[in-house]
């Protein structure tokens, strides 16, 4: 029953997916790679890289190349997407429709401010985790790192670089 | 049902030609949603959007519900959920499939190599700007976190929970802010 499995999963994802795009990249690692072995750190770091350059939101491209991935066949991508709009369709309304409730209560603001480093360590544990063997083999690909790195903090296009950097792949390793 | 459909349409435009994370996009939905349809006011628009984005799950969704359901309710943030994903998905889908087919071609295989880095200082920069932000003790706790997800495979989800449970807690102990305000609350 890998649907069933992999559809609970993305709910997990989706629920807890505080700060977005990148912060849900370490709990689609936690239930994809390290829990279910259902694909490598590196199919991940793949499919992050395509979800960027592609249009739609990073979330959604990443959900529908995930379920896609695990299980080689349209209805796993179905069913990832379809989790990852749950959320909003069920949490997201209510909070629309108590919005002047919430808007300026004490206590979620208290606990939006504690999520706040766990978000962020979140986030660094998805770049730590793509550190590994298979990203970094030979001194070239640090040199990449560094680029892209440098490129990025300057606010060069993502987009732009994740070509740049394709290019630079095919011209030093074919 | 006109609405419906135009509801659909600005997100299915919003999905099909922005790119990246969700605040990439707010530029797109603003201009859509404030200047061309008049759905929102401006600032009516920014306050939602920031609980929207405290809301878990994609902030492009989170926004097409607040945004949907204002015009036409439950159906209208229905209408506009299924503009946003639809052509991620159908993209998505394509260049999977494609991809899948060309995995062994050595120009896919060396492209990859030297985009994989990439990936790695794409996280890397947002993490370190949203690490600065912080008040030091969150930065100590925020790389703890990120090396006890990595290293030690605990699920991200308890440190949400943790998180959340530690501010509701302090909320009742902190002394509440009295803001004066003109007029009865």
């Amino acid at each position: 029953m890998i649907y069933l499995q992999l559809f609970l999963s993305y709910l997990k994802i989706g629920f807890f997916g505080f700060g977005g795009g990148y912060a849900m990249l370490s709990l689609i690692q936690n239930e994809m790679v390290t829990r279910h072995g259902w694909m490598t750190a590196t199919e991940l770091a793949d499919i992050v890289a395509v979800s960027q350059m592609t249009p739609g939101p990073i979330a959604i491209n990443c959900a529908t190349y995930v379920g896609y991935t695990v299980t080689g066949n349209v209805w796993g991508s179905l069913l990832t997407t379809l989790a990852v709009c749950l959320p909003p369709l069920t949490l997201m309304v209510l909070i629309t429709i108590f919005y002047n409730k919430l808007k300026s209560n004490r206590i979620m603001q208290s606990a939006m401010k504690w999520m706040k480093p766990m978000i962020c360590g979140m986030i660094g544990a998805a770049a730590l985790l793509f550190v590994n063997g298979t990203t970094f083999f030979d001194w070239k690909s640090y040199i990449i790192f560094v680029v892209c790195f440098l490129a990025t903090w300057f606010k060069v296009d993502s987009i732009l670089m994740i070509c740049l950097s394709a290019v630079a792949g095919i011209l030093l390793y074919v | 049902m006109k609405t419906l459909l135009q509801l659909f349409w600005a997100f299915f435009k919003i999905g099909a030609f922005t790119f990246g994370s969700g605040y990439a996009m707010i530029p797109m939905i603003e201009k859509e949603v404030v200047d061309r349809r008049k759905w929102f006011e401006k600032d009516e628009f920014y306050d939602q959007f920031a609980l929207a984005s405290s809301a878990p799950g994609p902030f492009a969704l989170n926004t097409a519900v607040f945004v949907g359901y204002k015009i036409k309710g439950w159906w209208g943030s229905l209408a506009a959920v299924l503009g946003a994903v639809i052509p991620s998905f159908v993209i998505i889908l394509v260049i999977a499939i494609y991809l899948t087919e060309f995995s062994d071609n050595r120009y896919v295989v060396a492209a990859f190599k030297g985009i994989r880095p990439a990936v790695i200082a794409l996280i890397a920069v947002p993490f370190i700007n949203m690490l600065k932000r912080l008040p030091w003790y969150f930065m100590v706790l925020g790389c703890a976190v990120a090396a006890v997800i990595c290293y030690l495979g605990v699920s991200p989800i308890w440190f949400i929970l943790v998180g959340a449970i530690i501010g509701v807690v302090l909320s009742f102990y902190e002394k509440p802010k009295i803001e004066k305000r003109g007029g009865a609350e």
